[in-house]
């Protein structure tokens, strides 16, 4: 009986310990920032590296996921005669759900995890050690341009991602079955609000961001710094950057629903 | 891969990235809010308000002039009270007649405002007194029956 509760006591103080030092690191990270912007090009490679490569694959899915939800919408609302609710419908759920929430499960495992593997290989092979040792600080060096790197492109990339869905909405709606034009454009527009549904879901990708681009340069600086380790911290990287990004998604959304 | 290079394609990202926010705010959705300016508020009582909810339209003609912007329970009279914000450029008579209508056979309900022939005009915080009610299907129904049912009864034998 003693067992289980010294079991359950080691599990929540090593929680709480890995929370706080999760905390320690995002302030460490905020604080080194400013002397990472000093060189700028460090974290325009990073944008590189995790926004602009992973274009493709958030451009082709966004395609894809619009073209989906255009078929799927209009099998549903055909029933209720009201097919040219279509636009509506992409484009609500593109821009409140799936835009952020997929993309940011895209980022998690296109760029997270690559800047996870970087910086655990940088741990393993004592890259980092040796910066510290050339007085060069690894946070302000490594840690923080990916950082940011990643908090600038998920924005960018869940609107790319919103938009390529809606223009395959489009592309099934209006141009294979033949909803009018003018109808797709105008109920969209009347029923998308500004506020509400674009900037809460700018916000919502945002936030998915800054949680997917910590916990990514965190594992990598954290791992046990052996063949497997790495390989365990991609791992939890993933996992855990879409279990934070479910989470969140589903506080943001509470917050934000305005149903009555 | 040589920095100029690099910093082309981040340019190229970054501006594809702002594009595709300003397509999402300009071409998708509407700002609401902006297309109301120097906004005063109304108030109208109703008996039912159905299914009208904040940040509803209210229009006037047809033409967008305000929105909802709270909706409470009046314990004292017994009925809804409905307050909305209209654009400081539109000013209504006092006699002005509020009701609660439907766009389109299931669509959204807005609150209509049917301008009278008065010549003084509403002030702001007032409060319109001749509102109709939101048309509730079950009471239509339910009359519609029983005028039917008034129609085929039997002439009284004499």
């Amino acid at each position: 009986m003693g067992d289980v509760f010294r079991k359950l006591g080691s599990l929540a103080i090593s929680g709480v310990w890995q929370l706080g030092f999760i905390a320690r690191f995002f302030v460490l990270i905020l604080r080194y920032s400013g002397q990472s912007f000093m060189r700028l090009h460090l974290t325009i490679r990073e944008l590189y590296f995790s926004g602009v490569l992973s274009l493709l694959i958030i451009l082709v899915s966004g395609l894809f996921v619009g073209l989906v939800l255009g078929l799927q919408g209009y099998e549903i609302l055909q029933r209720y005669g009201s097919s040219e609710a279509m636009g509506t419908m992409v484009a609500l759920s593109l821009l409140r759900e799936l835009g952020p929430v997929v993309a940011g499960l895209l980022f998690a495992s296109r760029a997270g995890s690559a800047v996870t593997a970087e910086i655990g290989l940088m741990k393993v092979t004592e890259q980092l050690k040796a910066m510290d040792m050339m007085a060069v600080n690894p946070i302000a060096r490594v840690v923080a341009p990916r950082f940011w790197g990643g908090v600038v492109s998920m924005p960018l990339l869940a609107a790319l991602f919103s938009t390529m869905g809606i223009f395959g909405g489009w592309l099934i709606g209006v141009v294979f079955i033949g909803v009018d034009d003018g109808a797709f454009w105008s109920q969209m527009r009347a029923a998308v609000d500004f506020r509400y549904d674009v900037l809460n879901g700018v916000f919502k990708s945002a936030v998915f961001g800054v949680a997917v681009a910590l916990i990514a340069v965190f594992e990598g600086y954290d791992c046990v710094p052996t063949a497997e380790g790495v390989s365990r911290a991609i791992t939890r990287t993933v996992v855990s950057s879409a279990l934070a990004i479910l989470a969140l998604d589903f506080v943001m959304t509470s917050f934000m629903f305005r149903g009555l | 891969m040589s920095r100029t290079t690099l910093d082309l394609w981040v340019g190229v990202f970054v501006a594809m990235g702002i594009a595709a926010l300003l397509f999402l705010a300009l071409k998708v959705a509407s700002i609401s809010g902006s297309d109301i300016r120097s906004p005063y508020t109304l108030s109208a009582r109703f008996d039912n308000i159905g299914g009208l909810k904040v940040r509803a339209p209210v229009k006037s003609a047809g033409v967008l002039v305000g929105r909802v912007t709270e909706i409470r329970y009046d314990n004292e009279h017994f009925q809804a009270e409905v307050v909305f914000s209209v654009d400081g450029r539109y000013k209504f008579p006092t006699d002005t007649f509020a009701n609660i209508l439907t766009s389109g056979l299931l669509g959204e309900q807005y609150l209509g405002l049917d301008p009278g022939g008065e010549e003084k005009t509403l002030a702001p915080g007032d409060v319109i007194k001749k509102t109709q009610s939101a048309v509730v299907l079950e009471k239509l129904i339910s009359q519609f029956m029983f005028n039917k049912a008034a129609e085929g009864e039997p002439a009284p034998a004499k």
